[in-house]
């Protein structure tokens, strides 16, 4: 099966370094093509490249200010990617909500054990 | 009846296109932490989640030492794990290689780090997988090992992957 466009969606999208660090960028704030170009030291064809595939994915949006073109991050079209991350993150989060579970009994036998350890110190003629 | 200080969520990012962290505070000391990470009776208490019950848990705890998890899901399909240690610094610091068994060829390396502060303890783990295709992979088997509601999601990868 021939490999997807890089269109096709979120996942492949941001699968470039150069349009994560763009999407960095504008998770700032809206931008313009000018200060992306300054912000990230690229040229501004590839710019501009990087902005089309990332419009159309959706995961920006773009405005006309004046003479200017204004983008900002869609951040609903990131969420594909955030939903798969956070099946992972649950596993974990239930992995480590059992290991509270045994922590909690961990601490309390260890200071039931320094608790009778003190006991026997005070018994053994330490003066108390 | 213990009571259990919850200490958060777990964090999981993806620092590069090879690699996986997961971090998360524990309301414990680190040498109660790492107890708890590395003793297979205790491993057996936790790694599943409640996804399935662990069948085996081995830990030959020193450099060269082998480890294997494996897991019946609640599906009813086994899902294994395991590798070799190549460091191992008491209540500090593991590091291991790592195999999901589905993914034979996927060799990661995941490095556990466990730093306290005031009593608490925080456990890092960063996975470093040698593609982005086996890190993806990877996050994937977390679901494989659970939900039929993340079939849709693995769907949408497994066409973006094609």
């Amino acid at each position: 099966m021939a490999r997807a466009a890089t269109t096709t969606d979120a996942f492949n999208a941001v699968a470039e370094p150069r349009r994560r660090q763009i999407i960095d960028a504008l998770a700032a704030g809206e931008r313009s093509v000018n200060e992306l170009v300054a912000t990230l030291g690229l040229p501004q064809p590839l710019v501009s490249k990087h902005l089309r595939v990332l419009r159309e994915v959706a995961l920006v949006a773009v405005r006309d200010d004046g003479r200017q073109r204004m983008y900002r991050l869609n951040g609903n079209a990131l969420r594909p990617i955030y939903d798969w991350v956070r099946e992972y993150e649950r596993l974990w989060a239930q992995r480590f909500e059992q290991m509270d579970v045994v922590l909690a009994e961990l601490k309390e036998a260890e200071r039931r054990t320094a608790t009778i350890e003190g006991t026997e110190h005070g018994d053994g003629g330490s003066g108390k | 009846m213990v009571a259990v200080a919850s200490s958060g969520t777990a964090v999981v990012t993806l620092p590069s296109d090879t690699q996986i962290l997961i971090t998360r505070e524990f309301d414990a000391p680190r040498h109660l932490v790492y107890r708890t990470y590395t003793t297979p009776e205790l491993i057996k208490r936790w790694w599943t989640g409640d996804r399935g019950k662990m069948t085996i848990a081995e830990v030959d705890l020193r450099p060269g030492g082998s480890w294997r998890y494996a897991m019946i899901a609640n599906a009813g399909f086994e899902v294994a794990f395991h590798g070799q240690y190549r460091e191992v610094v008491p209540d500090e610091r593991i590091v291991s290689t790592e195999v999901y068994e589905g993914a034979p060829d996927a060799e990661a390396v995941s490095t556990v780090t466990f730093s306290e502060k005031d009593g608490r303890t925080t456990v890092s783990i960063l996975v470093q997988h040698t593609t982005k295709e086996h890190r993806d992979a990877h996050i994937n088997s977390g679901m494989e090992a659970g939900l039929q509601e993340a079939m849709d999601h693995l769907e949408q990868v497994a066409i973006s992957l094609a």
